[in-house]
């Protein structure tokens, strides 16, 4: 366990740097947004009738979508350039082995920091979405290890991928036509009802619509609606962690191992 | 000396690394006793790293065995490695921390408290030179500094072996005396080192015993006096001849000397008294273009046991 | 390290992080074939879902001119001047900054014949030869979906050449008084309220009054009331000041980046 202390510990001086930095845009950019999209567009949505929302303003179905997508991008972005970083430019993962570090440790350890990120961003846009009033239930909190699992569901898994990569030029392909559709059409700006038919049961495989559904839920109070789905979006997501973090430790090791 | 396996601090029987079907270390033996400096000397691909990542007990051994500091590194990798200090042949310093924050936080990996990390970092900032850069980034440092960096980290933990993959490789050449000196010092105060290297002039000066290793395998072994004793002779007279002399030279170069090398620009004449072999090539009415009496080196013990140069 | 939430199209994935330069010169002739073809899907996917799903949701608003447009018309044009702003912005900044700081690729061409101006708009020039690549698949998405067929809609190509001409020029003049990683940090701290905030997602009739003076100043409105009108096809002398408002904005950035590349470079 201390072994893990000591990656925490070095990824955690290593962001001291951009520290301050980093904590204000992680309170402005959800400020804006919420400013701009669910306030500002947020009026005209609401204007313009219709019940697609189901009785809740836009501001209110939009933010907590936002907060699980958020996380989501944050999770891509921390899962790419790190790992390749250190397994092949800066090569610091292999610094960390020629210490007592196991590459499991090495591996879990950076994981594990990726969470505690991720929890950073979603504790203070949780915060953030109360100040806003869109919160509707004390379950919100709730909303921040939720949002870290839906992160870490993007972000296990392309740290697998990461560690077998020497230079990034396949991770454009990811987010293009990986990241962006999946940020775009899983239920955070508008319902997934909207869709059309034949395309609405391909948006419940997307890790990120089960986080949403699932963080709405918590923030507005409504699981009681449809405990059965949420139970469903719980265990996929926890599922889809669990596999690809086993994966992304095999990885990183094997390219540890390999040198 | 070999020293026998207890008291050996790395012992190799029969030591091998195979990737797939490519054997990169071919059931090598070989044994580094405490406090000496030991060098692997061959060109790039003889298997130098490999055999050192196994040492370092970062790469699993397919066969043979080894032993370090009397652990096996199969099932003690963590432990050998808290006794290890290791100098890699790429930098891997942390570009994101200060040129202190890399000594310390590496220090915190073996279970040291900060301030003990501080006190070491101090002393090894010192013992490096890099005090008054301490508070810098690393990436504006010289490649000489960057590699005096590595070294200090490499010994935070107080290492009793410190393993050197190519250490001077890219280095200017005051760069690489300092570093040698560092090194002597190291030696001096009991730190086993064990390098590898192709530069013959690394290997002579720091190395008291060294393997020479090529396409995988040890083709010989001793200091580099024995070395060049037994493999050649005192001195070499180097001829170089214009390109289409040089190939009409053959019978008139008999018994010149105890051997003699073709390369493709020159021609290397071996024997104990070199300015003699260069007066008898005279008075055979051969007109070289230039003359040179050396003493053999390194390179010489190379190219007769493998007919190759080290730097290719 | 700032995480903004990444709702803009962009034309390249920025990443601060790519430090190998060599890899990066490698995989840009790879990437140049991704970049076309996904020049084609990302504007598809941001104009079905932010176009036509959020649009269900919005119905009609008033466009250029005050007579009312379905959304995915009124946003359409302003997720193409957000993307020319971004794409531009992002050449222009982290590829310049990283060329900049590895001196070497400029220092180098500079002694040839080659003048400090002449890389400035060499720089630029190949952003903008990637925009209009981008551009003319996001037309193409528009024109297949639908989505402003007004015969304006072809100068669009120009004018959203205009906007990442403006903000590739300010961009690298910004990127020329910066120091390390951190600074870049600032430009999002510009870019990111200019985005959400210049009529891109609803009309600004939402503001009060200063405020919609306030933002009618800023250059992202400029592009995208300008693009906005020739896609609706209510063209006016309004969009006649907004390109003229771009090509000073992008004629001033390229003087001052002229200016401190000579100090920085011809020492």
């Amino acid at each position: 366990m201390t072994a893990l202390g000591h990656v925490l510990e070095h990824r955690a001086v290593q962001y001291r740097r951009t520290f301050r930095s980093s904590a204000f845009s992680s309170f402005l950019s959800p400020v804006l947004f919420l400013t701009a999209m669910g306030l500002g567009l947020g009026g005209y949505v609401d204007r313009s009738g219709g019940t697609a929302l189901g009785g809740l303003t836009y501001l209110q179905f939009l933010a907590p979508g936002l907060l699980a997508a958020t996380v989501m991008q944050a999770a891509a972005f921390e899962a790419t350039f790190p790992i390749i970083g250190g397994l092949n430019w800066q090569r610091t993962f292999h610094a960390m082995y020629a210490t007592p570090l196991s590459p499991r440790d090495i591996a879990l350890g950076n994981l594990l920091w990726m969470a505690i990120r991720l929890g950073m961003i979603a504790t203070v846009f949780t915060v953030v979405i109360v100040a806003f009033g869109a919160a509707h239930s004390p379950l919100v909190v709730l909303g921040i290890p939720v949002a870290v699992l839906t992160g870490m569901s993007f972000g296990a898994p392309i740290a697998a991928f990461s560690a077998t990569q020497r230079t990034p030029s396949k991770f454009n392909v990811i987010f293009r036509f990986g990241i962006t559709p999946l940020f775009l059409f899983s239920g955070t700006f508008f319902p997934i009802e909207s869709l059309p038919g034949f395309l609405q049961p391909i948006a419940w495989l997307s890790p990120l619509w089960h986080g949403v559904d699932l963080t709405r839920g918590l923030v507005l109070g409504t699981l009681g609606q449809n405990p059965a789905v949420m139970l469903v979006h719980v265990i996929v997501l926890a599922t889809i962690v669990a596999v690809s973090t086993w994966a992304a430790v095999r990885m990183i090791e094997r390219r540890l191992v390999r040198g | 000396m070999p020293e026998t396996p207890s008291t050996s601090l790395i012992h190799a029987r029969g030591l091998t690394k195979r990737f797939g079907e490519f054997t990169a270390v071919d059931a090598i033996d070989f044994d580094v006793a405490p406090a000496e400096a030991f060098g692997f000397l061959g060109p790039n691909g003889a298997g130098k790293t490999s055999t050192m990542r196994m040492i370092g007990s970062v790469s699993p051994i397919t066969d043979g065995t080894l032993t370090v500091l009397g652990l096996d590194p199969r099932t003690n990798g963590p432990q050998i490695r808290a006794r290890l200090g290791v100098v890699p042949q790429q930098d891997t310093l942390d570009t994101e921390l200060t040129v202190r924050e890399n000594l310390v936080l590496y220090g915190r990996y073996f279970g040291l408290s900060r301030d003990e990390c501080g006190r070491r970092a101090d002393e090894l900032l010192d013992f490096a030179q890099l005090t008054e850069r301490q508070n810098d980034e690393v990436e504006p440092l010289s490649g000489g500094m960057k590699r005096r960096l590595t070294i200090a980290r490499a010994l935070i933990n107080e290492p009793e072996l410190l393993l050197l993959d190519e250490p001077t490789t890219g280095l200017d050449p005051q760069a690489r005396h300092l570093l040698w000196d560092r090194l002597y010092r190291l030696k001096q105060r009991g730190v086993t080192l064990v390098l590898t290297t192709h530069y013959m002039d690394e290997a002579e000066q720091l190395c008291d015993r060294l393997v020479v290793m090529d396409k995988a395998k040890i083709v010989a072994e001793g200091s580099p006096r024995q070395l060049i004793e037994r493999y050649s002779t005192k001195e070499v007279t180097e001829l170089r001849f214009p390109p289409d002399v040089q190939d009409s030279l053959d019978g008139k170069l008999d018994g010149l000397a105890e051997r003699i090398e073709r390369l493709a620009d020159r021609v290397l004449l071996y024997a104990d008294d070199g300015e003699a072999v260069a007066v008898a090539a005279h008075e055979r009415g051969l007109k070289p273009d230039t003359v040179l009496v050396r003493r053999s080196t390194l390179e010489d013990v190379f190219l007769r046991l493998t007919g190759r140069s080290l730097i290719e | 390290m700032t995480l903004p939430l990444r709702v803009t199209p962009t034309l390249m994935f920025g990443s601060r992080r790519a430090l190998r330069l060599i890899e990066r010169n490698l995989y840009v002739y790879r990437r140049t074939w991704i970049v076309i073809v996904s020049g084609f899907f990302e504007p598809l996917f941001y104009l079905l879902s932010i176009g036509f799903g959020l649009g269900r949701l919005v119905g009609n608003v008033p466009g250029p001119g005050g007579a009312e447009i379905p959304y995915q018309l009124f946003i359409a044009p302003a997720l193409l001047a957000s993307s020319s702003m971004n794409g531009a912005i992002t050449e222009a900044t982290l590829n310049f900054f990283f060329k900049l700081k590895y001196q070497k690729t400029f220092e180098s061409i500079l002694s040839t014949p080659l003048s400090v101006a002449d890389i400035a708009v060499g720089e630029l020039g190949w952003a903008l030869i990637r925009g209009a690549l981008y551009t003319i698949g996001f037309l193409g998405v528009m024109v297949i979906l639908g989505i402003g067929v007004s015969p304006w809609l072809l100068l669009t190509l120009p004018a959203a050449l205009l906007i990442s001409f403006a903000f590739g020029a300010v961009g690298m003049a910004a990127t020329s008084f910066m120091r390390t990683w951190q600074d870049f940090d600032l430009i999002q701290l510009v870019v990111l309220p200019m985005f959400l905030f210049s009529g891109t997602f609803y009309p600004l009739d939402a503001y009060p009054d200063a405020a919609r003076i306030v933002v009618q100043l800023t250059p992202l409105y400029q592009g995208v009331d300008l693009l906005r009108s020739l896609a609706v096809g209510v063209v006016g002398p309004s969009a006649i000041v907004h390109a003229v408002y771009l090509a000073v904005m992008g004629i001033a950035g390229l003087i001052v980046v002229s200016r401190r590349l000579d100090k920085l470079l011809l020492r």
